[in-house]
């Protein structure tokens, strides 16, 4: 009959009305400010820097300014120069620092892909999504100081992943050590060659991780 | 007055074309005294019902549309120039963007042409996962499909409200997988980017579980509703010729009676081990089409019952394949899914650089848009919005 | 006017020396003498009268501020979700705010609009929906204005608006506007005819077109339980239901809302108009609402009649304000689930449905006063006579209206 369909149709509406007061469960929305919802381990917005030392964060960020990220990002949205000189990173090795490392969170897009591509676990993803500011160019054009947050930090928002690179990262520090122990007794007769090898091609030094990947080094230019 | 002299304005009406079979509602285009002008109105770029930056300029008769140009354009971001422009890698976000309620299929139709080029073969649980995470973007997109076609019909958003409540429920799930709930960015060449843990798993299947419950509560409240009925049956009919020589595909060809689903048809994937059924409408009307959608859905849900089940263990990546540095072979490929918009078709030419030397994307929303006049001559404006709710389109892949 | 039930319970309050019904009854009009007799002799009607329309408009004022917030927050809850709460306490100072924000806004005419008319219409909108207000019967002592003719008064009244809405629309020089104002003249003048036709019963049966009479005519309970309302007759009951569509339909309501429909005309005959002025034409559409429901319940709900005769201890205007509640939360809910009408099925449905129902009705509704005046068996027989009578040809025109539609089966590909 007629008018049947639309009985129906209010029986539905009128079964929310009272349900979203007997069951919490149909109602999706929270008050925002007051009431937060859990973020997901998983959760990603926009990348930062990881540093070991939260005591000197610009000493010990893990990027060694390779550029892979800056190459691979879709939207562009990372400016990296190399530094002149070299500083120890730190395991103590002397490793070519970002002199300057911008992300222009404006033109990120939260992608992960810097994430994916960088040999050193040096960039992850952040998770803090409040980042509203007047200036464009001022507020959301994030610098080196700004993007770098100190392992703890990473540990504190993702400790799957942290506990994962971390393990990881010092077992390819072991390896890398014995070797280099290695290696000293045999090149220390050579040490001379062995300096002009690192100023020439300072990444695949470095590259020496047992990664299956290896990143190729970065184009001269 | 030349301008809108009805015998030039639309040359279809007085002849009609075989493939419409005259069955077409007939148009008064009358120009005289008592009848007036006919009337020129843009809807859109900015209306509140053509889903995005979608304009129609009609011309009404009354209020009977006389000719329909649909314009777009408007979202145009260079997709496909950006394609050639960056690596294989760096184009697998942008494609979460063409039709970005469905960010898990386009990245699926991409790898899969990829992997056709560079030859890369996907470990059967990383298959199993692509399935799932295909059936629940068809979920989230049929949900959204049918919340906003009953918001155009006029609604004041209750229905919309009820279907976003179930697709916030599977967007959690992607945010707990992939970190985001849209932009998921998750397949990759040879595999997928992250493995699910057992718990996500059974949370995926609680969902899943419940989905028919939400579904029956939704059809319950307005699918035999009369208004409903009145408003969409027989409203926007798509002859199957017409729908055939168009290119139509996805739920929009299937309204029309033509059985042809790429996911039975190419079996790709390991959809042949899945058992479902293909569902088909009639008359090819704005309710078929709703139907359709609806009925997917239910076929989805029993997909995906059996692909949580049945998910065996293993690697999700092909060791061979190549994250930083990824150079294909020089060739072409296509590779194209059954997405809940239609097919969904990524064409690559390679010349053995890290940039595809060709990127071609085949958008099934644009396709389907082509035949919006067909469908809209002849029926009132607000049909019209009716009509080019039920073809499904993003404008993010319409203007790419 | 006292009913003799009435006085029987006053005598234990008069016994005790507290004010009893009677007094709280008058309590509104007590006030307003007192008021009035603080002013010279010679000014006294005028204040008489002005009090009485600066009474309605406080009252129904606020009320129009409380409809905004109860229908936000009835559909909020309808949709799961919570509805405004940020502006005081559960956000019930949202209208306020709401104000504040029409009043400060910029008021943009548009270059080509009409200026004039662009202007008028919100005004003659918005005191033509007050004046109805004129005729309602609010409680047993409280009506605005006593007229014989109240009931042609308030169709009289209420039309009005259809002019203003066209002016709107073709002040504005924008084509939706335009459509939108078409629209609504069609559907309006169509809907204008069921809703009569659905007065005139009462009318005719009642003998009298003064809302207060229609009102009082209604008083008396069947063992002082079940109300002799006219809704609880096979004929008012159909009437009330279409009277209740057609209503809809004359204010503007989902499932009728073609006029402005958003989805298709942006806004219809509203596109143009900001600020102030739009919120204007959003007050006249409660206002509009709010007296045809004030209508309704006049005419088929017993007005300010208590629902049983041991209930009447409560004020008289009590009881109209809880039935106008009532029956304007079921439009809302209304709201909340039905999609639109186009405009072409809402014409076939008020001149193919609703008018030859209404005129049925009109039959059906002499039927049941003839036989009523003959007793006896016939006014017995008389009920399931009027049910077929009301049932019967509604299910003939809604199987032809609906014909060809109907939910359909599905095959699957082999």
């Amino acid at each position: 009959m007629l008018g049947s369909g639309i009985l129906k149709g209010l029986a539905v509406t009128a079964k929310n009305f009272v349900g979203s007061y007997r069951s919490p469960e149909r109602m999706v929305t929270v008050e925002y400010p007051e009431q937060r919802l859990p973020i997901p381990e998983a959760y990603r917005n926009f990348p930062f820097l990881v540093t070991e030392n939260a005591e000197d964060p610009m000493g010990t960020l893990r990027c060694v300014a390779c550029q892979i990220c800056e190459k691979e990002c879709p939207p562009q949205c990372i400016y990296i120069e190399k530094s002149k000189d070299k500083k120890p990173d730190a395991t103590g090795k002397m490793q070519i620092y970002p002199a300057v490392f911008e992300i222009d969170t404006s033109v990120c897009m939260s992608c992960q892909i810097c994430v994916e591509v960088c040999p050193f676990d040096a960039i992850k993803m952040d998770q803090v999504f409040e980042i509203a500011a007047g200036d464009r160019f001022t507020d959301l054009l994030l610098k080196r100081e700004q993007l770098a947050k100190p392992n703890s930090y990473f540990h504190q928002i993702r400790p799957t992943e942290a506990e994962e690179v971390d393990t990881r990262l010092a077992a390819e520090r072991k390896a890398a050590e014995e070797k280099a122990k290695a290696a000293a007794a045999a090149a220390a007769a050579k040490a001379a060659a062995a300096k002009a090898a690192a100023t020439a091609a300072p990444t695949t030094k470095t590259a020496d991780a047992p990664s299956a990947d290896a990143p190729k080094p970065p184009p001269a230019a | 007055m030349s301008s809108s002299d009805p015998s030039t304005l639309n040359p279809q009406l007085s002849t009609p074309p075989a493939w419409a079979g005259g069955s077409g509602p007939t148009v008064r285009a009358v120009h005289d005294e008592f009848h007036g002008d006919l009337l020129e109105i843009s809807m859109g770029p900015q209306h509140p019902s053509t889903h995005g930056v979608f304009r129609m300029v009609a011309t009404l008769d009354g209020e009977t549309i006389v000719k329909l140009k649909p314009v777009f354009g408007y979202l145009h971001r260079n997709h496909e120039k950006l394609g050639e422009n960056t690596t294989y890698l760096a184009s697998m976000p942008y494609t979460d963007r063409l039709d970005y309620l469905c960010s898990m299929t386009n990245n699926w139709a991409y790898a899969l042409a990829v992997e056709k080029l560079a030859g890369l073969n996907v470990p059967e649980r990383a298959e199993y996962l692509r399935i799932i995470m295909g059936e629940l973007t068809r979920l989230v997109n049929h949900m959204c499909l049918v919340g906003f076609l009953f918001n155009d019909l006029g609604t004041s958003f209750t229905p919309l409200l009820y279907a976003f409540r179930e697709r916030e429920k599977i967007l959690d799930l992607f945010e707990a997988l992939t970190g985001s709930r849209m932009m998921c960015n998750y397949q990759r060449f040879g595999g997928c980017r992250v493995d699910p843990t057992p718990e996500w798993l059974a949370a995926a299947n609680k969902v899943v579980q419940n989905f028919p419950r939400f579904l029956d509560e939704f059809e319950a409240m307005l699918t035999g509703n009369e208004i409903m009925l009145a408003r969409t049956q027989g409203v926007g009919r798509l002859s199957r010729e017409l729908a055939i020589s168009a290119g139509i595909t996805g739920p929009m060809l299937r309204a029309s009676g033509v059985d042809y689903d790429l996911r039975k048809v190419d079996g790709y994937g390991f959809y042949p081990r899945f058992d479902f059924r293909v569902p088909l409408g009639e008359h090819g009307d704005t309710y078929d089409r709703y139907m359709m959608r609806i009925l997917e859905m239910r076929e989805s849900v029993k997909i995906l019952q059996q692909a949580i089940s049945e998910m065996p263990l293993g690697p999700i990546m092909d060791p061979k394949a190549k994250l930083r540095g990824f150079r294909p072979r020089a060739g072409e490929a296509y590779g194209r899914i059954e997405g809940p918009k239609g097919e969904i078709g990524f064409y690559l030419i390679s010349d053995g650089m890290p940039n595809p030397y060709r990127y071609r994307v085949r958008p099934p929303s644009f396709v389907n848009l082509t035949v919006l006049e067909d469908m809209c001559l002849g029926h009132t404006v607000a049909d019209a919005v009716v009509i080019l709710g039920s073809i499904d389109i993003v404008l993010g892949e319409v203007d790419r | 006017m006292t009913s003799p039930a009435l006085s029987l319970f006053n005598a234990p309050f008069a016994a005790l020396a507290i004010p009893g019904p009677t007094f709280l009854e008058r309590a509104p009009l007590e006030l307003r003498d007192w008021f009035v007799h603080l002013f010279p002799a010679p000014a006294q009607w005028l204040v008489h009268h002005l009090i009485t329309i600066v009474a309605v408009l406080a009252v129904f004022g606020l009320f129009f501020a409380f409809l905004t917030i109860a229908e936000r927050k009835l559909l909020g809850r309808l949709q799961n979700r919570l509805g405004p709460n940020r502006t005081g306490p559960f956000g019930f100072m949202q209208p306020f705010a709401d104000a504040i924000k029409a009043l400060t806004k910029e008021d943009v005419v548009p270059a080509a609009a009409d200026k004039l008319l662009h202007f008028l219409a919100p005004v003659i909108v918005c005191s033509f929906a007050l004046m109805t207000f004129a005729v309602l019967p609010f409680g047993r002592h409280l009506i605005p204005l006593e007229l014989d003719a109240a009931v042609l008064y308030f169709f009289a009244a209420g039309a009005a608006t259809e002019l203003a809405i066209f002016m709107a629309g073709w002040s504005s020089r924008n084509k939706y506007s335009l459509l939108a104002a078409m629209r609504a003249l069609a559907q309006l003048i169509s809907y204008e005819l069921p809703l009569l036709l659905t007065v005139v019963p009462v009318v005719m049966l009642t003998g009298t077109l003064s809302t207060q009479n229609i009102v009082l005519a209604q008083g008396g309970w069947w063992h002082g339980v079940i109300p002799h309302w006219h809704v609880f007759t096979p004929w008012g009951f159909a009437g009330f239901l279409i009277f209740l569509v057609a209503a809809l339909a004359e204010t503007n309501r989902s499932p009728f809302d073609s006029p402005e429909a958003e989805s298709e005309l942006i806004a219809g005959h509203l596109t143009e108009y900001s600020g102030f002025k739009y919120a204007l034409f959003f007050m006249a559409e409660y206002f509009g609402m709010t007296a045809l429901c004030g209508l309704g319940v006049t005419l088929f709900l017993g007005g300010w009649q208590a629902p049983s005769v041991y209930l009447q201890f409560i004020p008289s205007y009590v009881w109209f304000g809880l039935k106008l509640i009532a029956m304007i939360l079921l439009l809302i809910w209304i709201r909340g689930t039905l999609l639109r009408l186009r405009i072409d099925q809402l014409m076939r449905l008020s001149w193919k449905l609703l008018v030859p129902l209404a005129l049925i009705n009109l039959l059906n509704a002499a039927f049941w006063f003839q036989a009523g005046e003959l007793g006896g068996a016939f006014a017995i027989a008389r009920w399931p006579v009027s049910i077929g009578l009301a049932v019967l040809p509604f299910i003939a025109f809604g199987r032809r209206l609906g014909r060809g539609l109907g939910p359909r089966t599905y095959r699957y590909a082999p």
